[in-house]
């Protein structure tokens, strides 16, 4: 009986034409990620790991969240997806976190990477060849 | 009454009266009842061939050089192979595909009072992905070099590297048939929760849906965040087997924890992926057999929440003793040591909800009650190995393997049996043998407690896990407890001779048994007010809910019970 | 026209059905991107001798890929629009549109870019940047490849405004598809 109530589902608002979810102006933002995209390249132009750093990966951040807020609607969804997506992203960090000092690691007690601690060093002595 | 127009396949149950032709409706059904049988009858077969290993393998142990009677003698790398593939099989092709797979597409669209999950053809896509991986895994035997045979956590170098696995094919058929279930688990999970998310029926709020409902849901959302990992790292892992890619290779540059992280980053929620619904079986099977609400149904659920989020912090605990960062040992031991406590405060609710109630002991209930008892022991075991200084001497002992079967043989074996007692008659429309039943019951515990039990006394003697015969390393055994590991083995063939019971119960009640109404155990969830077995669309008319799931015995009321979909 | 299940046009949650299963797949696809890409941010911060590797990827054409990613995502978001103001064909039109750039994406990859780093000994086991680097770009182009192809099946049924409910869909996750690649750009082709 019910069932009445829920008999629109989206495909028939859709084909009702209905169905809204206040669009914005998506050329703009696409031009404003163009833009920001050609920061991001520039960048490391300036020299500066540090430039580069907030060019690179702090524009990504803020080029993610305008394609999920400006194109994806998460805002406008039920406040639930943006707590799914956050939790995911946390939990990538927890495992970053778990993981990186045994992974980041060269060396430990009782171990070590021989490989590795020998591309390190061969790197820097290119480097230090290169410096002088 | 009704002036507003009516959708004609509302009516009707949402589909249309096409009579299916015997293909269409046993092996390419979109109905989630079938799929649901398609992924029992399939763990269940699977198990026959994980519980054969068991016996194989366990028969060398026992008896080293033995010819084992439908075996032949056992070679240290067939050992490897079977108790690799036994572990494999039971966690991935057993225990999941019948707990959450099947159990979950059966029940879920009934309990929820709908009519099947939201995508039907991605469910059949699932099982269809799903046949694909077992089958895989099984022709990896069949290959040159055979099955792989390194341990069903699959470490490199050994499962990278040809040279030291001796199985090439075998170890990337391995690895692929297990991320194919991976893939087929997803599909899966994305039903369970989106059909639980939007298609209760009017009137179910949030805390009038089914504790089995709700565990089945919560573990396939674990499952969905926590296997991205290692799906990542089983690609990693096929390239470095199979075109020298870098990941894991020590000598290229590569990391071989980095895998175990991967693993077990995934590896620990897993085992709440599986505990979780058997959970959810035995609250409903407790609050029908002690005519009992369930105590503090919020409690547990919020607990549910809980651990799944802390599942996520403890699973370092599985490699204390590999060379990780001490420091992080000291974290995933603060955290692993916590996570106790939810599950222990779950389990002591369910005995608060038994206290007081009008219990009969059928066999559902026999079976639920078991879980309790021995996963408690299960859990409590833990506690010891996941204090990182204890573990530095239980680490790869017996201690361990009886830990894991204490948890995971309550999971896996008691749960199913427990789940297939109480909806055999939904599910069949007809009444399993009560006295086979029982007798089947209590052969099956007293042999498992028989056979390991031993083994942690084994364990904390010393004795070490993954060895085919100790003549070549006598110090990792016990020579005076070596009649505890026969004791052990025959225990398990004891337990293995009780199982026909129940597979001659199970098939001679499916055509012979006794019919079932509707609702033979009085229960209150919507399932019950279905047809046994409920036709496809499962009622003529969707119910409505009124009430919670576990209104029994309440006062003032004619009978003990009180369905979800009888009006007020 | 399919026979859907009551179930699914239930909407308990107050979004609908398709579109909750989309932000579930995404959840399960940020762990899985998750995985690989934090394992490989902790071998390159870790290792020095990854940035003489990382220096040899062409940064011009991954920002060319960003551009056309980006602008396949505009297409996307414009379909979504004609879908709800009931303009199957014009929704159709975007969504080819879309596709288009998801292929000149790809043909852009494994046609010039992938070719050219091989031919110069930059192969996937040549280097741990480089089995990273083919390996994380490579389940991205999967997942641009899978989108492609869910388009193409979409764009007709759209242009005969049938199921245009799912234009939304396949763009939310096309969106994704460039989020990923929006932090896959910087990681493999700027950080050096």
């Amino acid at each position: 009986m019910a069932q009445h109530a829920h008999a629109h589902d989206a495909a028939e608002e859709y084909a009702e034409g209905g169905h809204d979810t206040h669009h914005g102006n998506y050329v703009r933002i696409w031009a404003i990620l163009c833009v920001l995209l050609v920061v991001s390249v520039a960048g490391p132009f300036f020299g500066h790991p540090l430039v580069t750093l907030v060019t690179a990966f702090g524009i990504a951040v803020v080029k993610a969240y305008m394609v999920a807020k400006h194109f994806m609607h998460i805002t406008v969804a039920p406040r639930f997806v943006a707590y799914l997506v956050g939790t995911c992203l946390a939990f990538m960090l927890l495992f970053f976190a778990g993981t990186a000092p045994d992974v980041m690691r060269l060396y430990g007690t009782n171990w070590k990477k021989p490989s590795l601690i020998q591309a390190d060093a061969a790197y820097e002595s290119e480097h230090h060849e290169a410096a002088h | 009454m009704a002036t507003a127009p009516v959708r004609h396949d509302e009516v009707h149950g949402g589909h249309g009266h096409v009579e299916e032709g015997w293909f269409r409706r046993y092996f390419y059904s979109t109905d989630h009842k079938m799929i649901a049988m398609q992924y029992m009858f399939t763990g269940m077969a699977m198990a026959l061939i994980g519980g054969f290993f068991a016996y194989t393998f366990r028969m060398q142990i026992a008896f080293p050089g033995i010819d084992v009677p439908g075996f032949g003698t056992v070679s240290p790398n067939e050992y490897n192979r079977l108790i690799t593939n036994h572990g494999a099989i039971m966690i991935f092709w057993v225990a999941m595909p019948v707990l959450l797979a099947a159990f979950g597409n059966f029940l879920i669209p009934l309990m929820l009072g709908c009519d099947d999950m939201v995508f039907p053809r991605i469910n059949r896509l699932s099982y269809q992905i799903f046949l694909l991986s077992a089958l895989i895994l099984i022709a990896a035997f069949f290959v040159p070099g055979g099955a792989f045979a390194g341990a069903w956590t699959m470490y490199p170098p050994l499962s990278a590297k040809a040279e030291y696995g001796l199985a090439p094919l075998g170890a990337t058929l391995f690895v692929l048939a297990v991320a194919l279930e991976f893939v087929a688990f997803l599909l899966g999970g994305i039903n369970f929760v989106t059909t639980t998310m939007n298609s209760r029926a009017p009137g179910m709020r949030m805390y009038d849906i089914p504790m089995a409902v709700w565990m089945i849901v919560i573990a396939s959302i674990l499952f969905m965040a926590s296997v991205g990992p290692l799906i990542a790292g089983a690609v990693m892992l096929l390239f470095d087997q199979n075109i020298g890619t870098a990941f894991f290779n020590p000598d290229k540059g590569g990391d071989p924890i980095l895998w175990q992280h991967l693993f077990w980053f995934f590896g620990h929620p897993e085992v709440y992926v599986v505990l979780l619904p058997v959970v959810g079986i035995v609250a409903e099977i407790i609050t029908v057999f002690s005519r009992k609400k369930m105590f503090a149904y919020r409690t547990v659920l919020y607990t549910a929440f809980g651990t799944g989020v802390l599942s996520f912090m403890v699973w370092a605990h599985h490699q204390f003793i590999a060379g990780i960062d001490p420091r992080m040992a000291n974290i995933f031991t603060i955290t692993t040591l916590l996570i106790s406590i939810p599950i222990a405060e779950m389990m002591f609710v369910y005995i608060a909800t038994l206290y007081g109630g009008s219990i009969t002991l059928a066999t559902p209930m026999l079976w639920a009650l078991s879980f309790i008892a021995t996963f408690l022991i299960g859990g409590v075991t833990g506690i010891f190995l996941g204090a990182s200084g204890a573990d530095i001497y239980l680490h790869d002992t017996y201690f361990v393997l009886a830990h894991f079967h204490y948890t995971f043989f309550p999971i896996a074996i008691i749960g199913t049996y427990a789940g297939v007692t109480f909806w055999f008659p939904k599910m069949f429309g007809r009444m399993m043998n009560e006295r086979l039943g029982k007798i089947h019951f209590w052969g099956t515990i007293i042999a498992f407690n028989c056979i390991f039990i031993p083994l942690f006394v084994l364990g904390a003697a010393g004795e070490h896990r993954r060895i085919f015969d100790y003549s070549m390393f006598p110090e990792l055994m016990r020579p005076e407890l070596r009649a505890m590991d026969k004791f052990a083995t025959i225990s398990l063939l004891v337990m293995l001779g009780f199982q026909p019971l129940f597979i001659f119960n199970f098939f001679y009640s499916l055509f012979k048994g006794p019919k079932a109404g509707k609702n033979p155990w009085q229960a209150n969830t919507l399932e019950w007010t279905a047809e046994s077995p409920p036709p496809h669309g499962n009622w003529p008319e969707l119910p409505r809910v009124y009430r919670g799931p576990y209104e029994y015995s309440v006062p003032g009321r004619e009978q003990d019970y009180w369905p979800q979909n009888a009006p007020n | 026209m399919s026979a859907r299940p009551i179930a699914t046009t239930r909407s308990t949650s107050g979004m609908p059905t398709g579109r909750l299963a989309v932000w579930w797949v995404i959840a399960s696809e940020i762990v899985i991107f998750g995985g690989i890409l934090g394992s490989y941010v902790m071998f390159r911060l870790s290792h020095d001798a990854f940035a003489t590797q990382a220096a040899h990827t062409n940064t011009w054409i991954g920002a060319f890929n960003t551009l056309v990613l980006l602008t396949s995502s505009l297409f996307a978001v414009l379909g979504h629009k004609a879908a709800d103001q009931g303009d199957g064909p014009k929704a159709a039109r975007m969504l080819y549109l879309t596709s288009l750039g998801g292929i000149i994406f790809l043909l852009v990859k494994f046609g010039y870019e992938w070719p050219t780093e091989i031919h110069h000994g930059f192969t996937i086991s040549s280097h741990p940047f480089w089995s990273f680097y083919y390996t994380a770009a490579g389940i991205h182009a999967a997942h641009v490849l899978a989108g492609v192809v869910i388009m193409l099946i979409i764009a007709p049924m759209a242009r005969r405004s049938l199921e245009l409910h799912r234009v939304e869909l396949i763009g939310v996750y096309w969106h994704f598809v460039d989020v990923v690649w929006i932090f896959l750009f910087p990681l493999l082709y700027i950080a050096k």
